[in-house]
C-alpha cells in the first residue's frame, strides 16, 4: 500500500491524498468511501454490477473477518486463497476491521484483558488478539485495523482508561504476532477524554504502522464533542500517513472527518437509506448548495425520497434525471415503489446501487472543492443549506 | 433517457411476420375446376386467415424432438427453452443485464400477482410491463386462473369464470376468461394464456370431463375477447386430466381453432411420472408440427430433457429460483445442498463444467457460508441455476440442429445416473421417443456386455431400478 498526500488546505485539516492499494486498476482519490460488506460483498449489488459503479472509486471496501465466524473456518479461507480470491475481487482494495456498525457492534462490559467483544448474529464474541491475527493472516486483507477496546461515550473515565491501556498492548501483540503483515493501521482509542485521545495518539504514532485507525466514534459521543477529539488525535498523527475512520457515516459527520484531516470512511448510511426505501437525491452541486428538488413531494426531503411512498406509483422517471448510475439509466420511481411494495428483493439491488453510486459521487465532488481550495465554503454552504431546509420540512409538517 | 444496459423495443412485430408467413398458410376462397370455371365461392372459416404474432420456424429435428426459432415481437427465440418466473415483475433477485448475461429469452409474468399490485390499469398506462421493468425480450404470462384456485381458500370454478375472495378487502370477485384476456391485454405479453379449467390430476371422476368441456368452451369466449391479435398470440391448454379420450377431444377442439400455440396443461401437480410422459407423449403426437408446445410448470432438468425428446418446445418452472433460496443448486448429477455441512470446506466451485459467473468466481465453502442467511446467497444461486437451465435449453436446441440429440440424451442420463440406474418411467418415454438410451441403463457400468432387450428383458432391469425423478446429491 502507497500513500501520498497531494494537497493539504492549511485552513482546514482537509487534504487530497492519492492511494495504491494492491491491484486496484488505478491508484484511488481520497477522501474516500469504503463499500459496505456483508461477509466480504456488498448487501445486494451482485458482483455483476458492480463494475457498473465509478472506478476506482467503488473499488474499496470494507470487510470484518468476524461475519466469517459464522460457518467459514480460517483454514478454508487460506485454502481458498485469501479473501480476495475468496470473494473473486482481484481488483479490489480490502480494509479489514471488526467492527462494522451494523451487526458487529464492540461490546464494552463483555471485553477483558483477553480480547475485545463484539456483539454478532452469532452471539457475543471474545475475540484475541492471537485469534484475530489468524483471521488476519488467513484472509490477506490489503489493510487491517488491528484489534482495539472500542467504548461508549458514558464510560467511567477509568474504563476509558483501561481502553487505551488494551488498546496499545494489543496493538503491540499484532505487530509482533504477524510483523510481515498487510498494511497495519494502528488503532487509536480514548472515547471523549482529550486526554486519553492525546495519549492514545502519541503511543500509537510511535509504533511502526502503516496508517491508523480512528475508533471510538459513532459511540454515543455529541457531533459537537467530535471536532475536538479529532483535532487532538490529528495534531499528533504524522500527516503522511492515511487515517481511516468508523462510525461517521452521515454527509455532516463525513465533512466533519475531512475537515479534521481523515482520509478514508466506511459508513452504514447507504445500508440504512436502502432497508428503509430511500434513495439520495441530495444536490452534488460544486458550491454544496441544497436547492429544493422535490421538496413539495410527501415522503421526502429534498436530500433523500421515500420510493414506498404513494406518491410515486406512476412516476415513469428515474430517481435523478442526471444520474448514470444502473438504476436511474434502466428504471423508474413507479417500478422500485412496485417492488418494494411486493416485497422484492431487486429493489434493494437498484437502490443500494444508486445510494452507493450517489455518495461516490459526494466524495469526488468534495474532493474537486479541496483541489479547488473551496472546501470550507463547500461545507459551509452544504451544512447550511441543508439545516434551512430541515429546518423548513421540520415548520411545515 | 434510459439507454444503456437494457433498450426497451417498442411493441410491434418484428419483424413483419404477415409478409414472412409461408404461403400454405393462406387458402384462397374460391377454387376453379381445371376446366377454368369457377366452382364456387365457398367461404374458408376466418381461423385459415387468423393474424398470429409468431413465426415458428423448424431448424432440425430428431424424431419427434424438434429445435426450431420462434419469432415473437419482442424476441427471436430458440426452443426448446426455458421461461424463468418473474411472478411479479422481477425474477427474483436477479437484474435484467444479468438475465440477458445468462441468455435469458422470454420470462413468464403472473397474471394474478400483477392484477393486484400493481394492477394491469396501471401497467398499462405504463406502456405494458415490458416499459414497466424495462424488460427488452419476450414475455409471457398465464391467465390467472391456476394463482387463484392454488392461492385462495375459497376459489370457486362455475360456468361464468372463477369465483374468489379478493385477498385485499375479502369482497367476493369473478375472474372470466373476457376478464383474464382483457387484463392480459393491458399487461401487453408477447404470449397470453386462455383461461382453463384447471383440475388437479389426482383428482379423479366426472370433474374432469367437466373441466376439459368447460376449457373449450372458454376459449372461444378469450377468442373472442381478445382485442390484440397482432401483437400478442393467445395461446390454448389441452386439459383432460390423464384420460387420453378427453386429452385427444381437448386437442382436437383447440386445434380448431387454429391458435398460434398449445400449452398442455394440468400437469406437474403431483400425478406419477409414468402418467406424465403419457400424456406428454399423446398430447404432443396429436397437436400441430408447427406450432409451439409449452409444457406448463415443467420443471425439473430430466423432466425438460424427456419432454423434448417427446416434441414439446416450452417449458416453465419457479423451481430452479425457488430451490436456490433453500440452498439448492442445480448441477448435471442433479442438485447440490449447498447448506450441508460437508460444503463448508469445500473449496471447488458449484460445477466444474459450468462457465457461469458464480462458478468462475466462488466455491461451494462460501457460498455455503451466505445460503439461507444473506440476501447475496440466494441471488448468486438463483444466477447460477438459472444459467444451468438456460446452458440445458441451448444445448437441447444445438444438439438437436447439429444432429447429435441422442448422444446428448445419453451424456444427461449417464451423467445424471451414474450407475445406470435410470428410472423405468424415463426409459419407457425414451423408447416411445425413439431414442436408444441403453448405453445408459446397464446396472454396473464396469461391465462390458451390452444388454440387448432380446437377451435379457430390459423390463426385468428396470424393475429393479428407483423410479425417481430427480436425486439428491452430495457430491464429496
Amino acid at each position: 500500500m502507497k500513500f501520498a498526500v497531494k494537497k493539504a488546505l492549511s485552513s482546514s485539516g482537509a487534504r487530497v491524498g492519492v492511494l495504491e492499494v494492491g491491484s486496484c486498476p488505478a491508484p484511488i482519490e481520497t477522501p474516500a468511501l469504503l463499500l459496505a460488506t456483508r461477509k466480504g460483498l456488498p448487501h445486494f449489488i451482485s458482483p455483476e454490477l458492480l463494475p457498473s459503479l465509478p472506478s476506482p472509486d467503488s473499488n474499496l471496501l470494507q470487510v470484518s473477518p468476524l461475519h466469517f465466524l459464522e460457518g467459514l473456518s480460517t483454514t478454508t479461507i487460506s485454502k481458498i486463497g485469501g479473501l480476495h480470491q475468496m470473494l473473486g475481487l482481484k481488483q479490489h482494495g480490502i480494509a479489514a476491521v471488526p467492527r462494522d456498525s451494523i451487526q458487529c457492534l464492540p461490546e464494552s462490559k463483555a471485553a477483558t484483558r483477553l480480547g475485545a467483544s463484539f456483539e454478532t448474529p452469532c452471539g457475543r464474541l471474545l475475540i484475541k488478539p492471537k485469534d484475530y491475527i489468524e483471521m488476519i493472516s488467513c484472509m490477506k486483507p490489503n489493510i487491517w485495523a488491528s484489534l482495539a477496546d472500542e467504548v461508549p461515550a458514558w464510560v467511567s473515565e477509568k474504563r476509558n482508561k483501561t481502553s487505551v491501556d488494551r488498546t496499545l498492548r494489543w496493538l503491540d501483540d499484532c505487530i509482533s504476532l504477524y510483523p510481515a503483515a498487510g498494511s497495519i493501521f494502528g488503532a487509536i482509542v480514548g472515547g471523549t477524554s482529550l486526554e486519553e485521545r492525546k495519549r492514545c495518539a502519541e503511543e500509537v504514532a510511535k509504533r511502526n504502522v502503516s496508517g491508523y485507525w480512528i475508533g471510538g466514534f459513532g459511540l454515543g459521543e455529541g457531533i459537537d464533542e467530535r471536532p475536538a477529539l479529532l483535532r487532538e488525535v490529528m495534531d499528533i498523527l504524522p500527516d503522511e500517513k492515511p487515517r481511516l475512520t468508523c462510525g461517521l457515516g452521515l454527509p455532516e459527520e463525513i465533512l466533519q472527518g475531512i475537515a479534521a484531516g481523515i482520509d478514508l470512511f466506511d459508513s452504514t448510511y447507504i445500508y440504512s437509506l436502502t432497508l428503509g426505501g430511500f434513495a439520495l437525491t441530495f444536490s452534488l452541486d460544486k458550491s454544496g448548495e441544497q436547492h429544493n428538488l422535490q421538496s413539495d413531494q410527501i415522503g421526502s426531503d429534498s436530500t433523500k425520497i421515500n420510493l414506498r411512498a404513494t406518491a410515486y406509483r406512476k412516476d415513469m422517471s428515474p430517481i435523478l434525471e442526471n444520474c448514470t448510475c444502473y438504476t436511474c439509466q434502466n428504471h423508474t420511481k413507479a417500478y422500485i415503489n412496485h417492488l418494494l411494495n411486493v416485497h422484492e428483493m431487486l429493489a434493494q439491488t437498484l437502490l443500494e446501487i444508486h445510494n452507493t453510486h450517489h455518495y461516490l459521487r459526494f466524495f469526488h465532488v468534495i474532493r474537486g472543492a479541496i483541489q479547488d481550495g473551496s472546501f470550507e465554503e463547500f461545507r459551509q454552504a452544504f451544512l447550511e443549506s441543508r439545516r434551512e431546509h430541515f429546518k423548513g420540512e421540520a415548520i411545515s409538517t | 433517457m434510459r439507454n444503456s444496459i437494457a433498450i426497451a423495443v417498442p411493441l410491434r412485430l418484428r419483424p413483419n411476420i404477415s409478409n414472412t408467413l409461408p404461403h400454405h398458410k393462406f387458402r384462397p376462397t374460391c377454387f376453379h375446376s381445371h376446366e377454368g370455371h369457377t366452382i364456387s365461392c365457398v367461404p374458408y372459416s376466418a381461423p385459415q386467415t387468423k393474424p398470429m404474432a409468431l413465426h415458428f420456424e423448424i431448424l432440425g429435428r430428431f424424431n419427434r424432438a424438434r429445435a426450431a426459432q420462434l419469432t415473437l415481437p419482442h424476441f427471436v427465440c430458440q426452443t426448446p427453452l426455458f421461461m424463468p418466473v418473474g411472478t411479479q415483475g422481477t425474477i427474483k433477485g436477479l437484474t435484467n443485464n444479468e438475465l440477458e448475461r445468462i441468455g435469458c429469452q422470454i420470462i413468464l409474468g403472473n397474471t394474478y400477482h400483477l392484477a393486484l399490485r400493481p394492477t394491469s390499469e396501471l401497467l398499462e398506462e405504463a406502456g405494458g410491463l415490458h416499459n414497466f421493468m424495462n424488460w427488452p425480450r419476450a414475455m409471457l404470462t398465464d391467465s390467472g386462473g391456476f394463482q387463484m384456485v392454488s392461492l385462495l381458500h375459497l376459489a370457486d370454478i362455475t360456468e361464468e369464470g372463477v369465483t374468489f375472495q379478493s385477498p385485499v378487502d375479502g369482497k367476493p370477485m369473478l375472474l372470466t376468461p373476457e376478464e383474464s384476456i382483457q387484463i392480459q391485454n393491458r399487461i401487453g405479453a408477447d404470449i397470453i394464456m386462455a383461461l382453463d379449467d384447471v383440475v388437479k390430476t389426482t383428482i379423479t371422476g366426472p370433474r374432469i370431463e367437466e373441466a376439459m368441456y368447460r376449457t373449450l368452451r372458454w376459449i372461444d369466449r378469450c377468442i373472442a375477447a381478445h382485442k390484440r391479435p397482432h401483437d400478442q398470440n393467445l395461446f390454448g391448454i389441452v386439459q383432460g386430466g390423464l384420460d387420453p379420450e378427453l386429452r385427444d377431444i381437448c386437442v382436437k377442439g383447440l386445434v380448431d381453432r387454429n391458435l398460434p400455440g398449445y400449452a398442455i396443461g394440468g400437469l406437474a401437480g403431483g400425478e406419477d411420472k409414468d402418467s406424465f410422459w403419457r400424456v406428454v407423449a399423446q398430447c404432443t403426437a396429436a397437436l400441430p408440427e408447427d406450432k409451439p408446445r409449452y409444457v406448463m410448470g415443467v420443471g425439473y432438468p430430466l423432466d425438460i430433457v424427456v419432454c423434448s425428446a417427446l416434441g414439446a418446445d416450452m417449458y416453465d418452472c419457479v423451481y430452479p429460483t425457488r430451490t436456490a433460496r433453500f440452498g439448492t443448486a442445480l448441477i448435471p448429477e442433479g442438485v447440490l445442498k449447498l447448506k450441508h455441512r460437508a460444503m463448508a470446506d469445500d473449496t471447488r466451485p458449484i460445477d466444474p463444467t459450468c462457465p457461469c459467473m458464480v462458478c468462475k468466481n466462488y466455491t461451494r465453502a462460501y457460498i455455503h457460508c451466505l445460503v439461507t442467511k444473506d440476501a447475496m446467497g440466494s441471488q448468486l444461486l438463483s444466477y447460477h441455476n438459472l444459467y444451468y437451465m438456460m446452458r440445458l435449453s441451448r444445448n437441447l436446441h444445438t444438439s438437436i440442429v447439429e444432429g447429435r440429440f441422442p448422444k446428448f440424451v445419453c451424456d444427461f442420463l449417464q451423467t445424471m445416473f451414474p450407475k445406470g440406474d435410470v428410472p423405468e418411467w424415463v426409459c419407457n418415454a425414451m423408447e416411445v421417443a425413439g431414442i436408444d438410451i441403453s448405453s445408459c441403463c446397464a446396472p454396473f457400468p464396469s461391465c462390458q456386455e451390452k444388454y440387448s432387450s432380446d437377451e435379457i428383458g430390459t423390463n426385468d432391469i428396470h424393475m429393479e431400478l428407483r423410479l425417481t425423478h430427480t436425486r439428491s446429491v452430495v457430491v464429496y
